[in-house]
């Protein structure tokens, strides 16, 4: 190589290099903000690093897993309200674990079951018997990146059903 | 291997290799993409929780790998069109830049046709979705800048060093549902170890992502064909090239 390429080689590589290590610092310091949810344990307590813990009252998304058992539907309106306890793999639900009541009206996404991943979006209350909660405006489900064919499925006895409304559920909305 | 590739800088020879390439490129991508979507469109299993709906993977998968791959080749021309000063590498990224943006925006729009039923919304700015917009907002910048110069020497040179800045945002895009908690989910494909797909799923997906990859050749070696020819446009060879063809 001659001596103007090994240069500019040399200028286009350390350009490179620094930028890298400059997104590196900047996306490591905002590491924490760029999460686009809240944990059930990480609400009761605190992120793992910083410790930041969300107030009552404040606007935040949770992510989790609904607890099987813990759905409950009022059959009059479209009012629901789930616990949602961590994701971890594999999936476990243990009784110690922290969970969050979510509480919503409206129609939830097609993907919605037990042991499905939910991230809700809402103000954060306390809920004494429980503990805390979120009331929801919105429910949106997150899919794992697993895809099987129904009869597979059914052999692994996962099974998914579809919520049904009655046509007076779906008047109230 | 640079005296193998040293040949190829000059623009007359790079031109007669893409047309030897083409058909081999268009006839595999022709074999591929209609069985891998006939196979997936209509044969593959549907999945257990979303039903049809799943069949979209086929598309937004192979698109969105594709924009990120493309752009890894635009960011290695730009590189060495920076570093050695070929300028078939600045005409090569050219050719690129807009195929690149194309998948891009396949990716997003069916990612967000497959969002609204199962997530419950079209849009999230989670960092998945978030740096990928970023990704077509770079190839938007590529293509600006290849077009906003007279001198096309100097297009290469700023469109090269925006794509080399940019390439910072590909691990960003790969890693981001594994370094944050995001709407979007993790990989299926290109996981260590097992992919997280039953076998008569998957193989369509391979003939479809191979199919994909093809038609990106057939595409690139298109504009770059039509690159050389407007960048050489002055040139004895490409003026005997039209005479040939008149007659």
């Amino acid at each position: 190589m001659n001596p103007r390429r090994k240069k500019r080689l040399a200028i286009v590589s350390s350009v490179l290099i620094g930028i890298g290590a400059i997104a590196g610092l900047v996306l490591y310091a905002l590491s924490q903000n760029i999460d686009l949810f809240y944990t059930p344990s990480e609400i009761t307590s605190g992120k793992k690093e910083t410790g930041i813990k969300p107030v009552i009252g404040q606007r935040i998304r949770i992510g989790g897993l609904v607890v099987p058992g813990s759905v409950k539907r009022d059959p009059e309106s479209l009012k629901v309200s789930f616990q949602l306890s961590d994701m971890v793999m594999p999936i476990v639900f243990n009784e110690g674990d922290p969970v969050v009541t979510v509480y919503y009206e409206g129609i939830l996404p097609d993907l919605f079951r037990e042991g499905q991943g939910i991230v809700a979006n809402g103000t954060l209350a306390e809920h004494p018997p429980t503990g805390l909660s979120v009331e929801a405006s919105e429910v949106l489900a997150k899919h794992d990146e697993n895809y099987m064919p129904t009869e597979l499925a059914e052999a692994a006895g996962q099974k998914h059903e579809k919520a049904n409304y009655t046509p007076e559920q779906l008047n109230t909305k | 291997m640079w005296k193998w590739l040293h040949p190829y800088a000059n623009p007359e020879v790079s031109y007669h290799l893409t047309n030897k390439l083409l058909p081999w490129f268009s006839y595999l991508a022709a074999i591929f993409l209609s069985i891998g979507l006939v196979w997936a469109l209509l044969f593959a299993p549907a999945d257990y929780q979303q039903g049809d709906s799943f069949r979209i993977f086929y598309v937004h998968v192979p698109a969105a790998s594709l924009s990120m791959g493309i752009y890894v080749s635009m960011a290695i021309a730009a590189f060495s069109s920076l570093v050695w000063q070929v300028r078939l590498a600045d005409a090569s990224a050219a050719a690129m830049a807009p195929v690149g943006a194309a998948f891009t925006a396949i990716a997003l729009i069916t990612g967000s046709a497959w969002g609204k039923p199962m997530w419950g919304t079209w849009w999230i700015w989670d960092a998945r979705l978030t740096s990928e917009l970023i990704l077509l907002f770079l190839y938007l910048g590529v293509i600006a800048l290849h077009s906003a110069f007279e001198d096309k020497n100097l297009a290469g040179k700023a469109a090269g060093i925006l794509t080399l800045v940019g390439v910072i945002n590909i691990p960003i895009i790969k890693y981001s549902v594994e370094w944050w908690n995001t709407l979007h989910q993790g990989s299926t494909v290109s996981k260590l170890g097992k992919p997280s797909m039953s076998l008569d799923m998957l193989w369509p997906f391979i003939f479809c992502f191979i199919g994909f990859s093809l038609l990106v050749g057939v595409i690139i070696c298109l504009r770059f064909r039509n690159e050389i020819l407007a960048r050489n446009s002055i040139r004895p060879w490409v003026r005997e090239l039209v005479e040939q063809k008149t007659q």
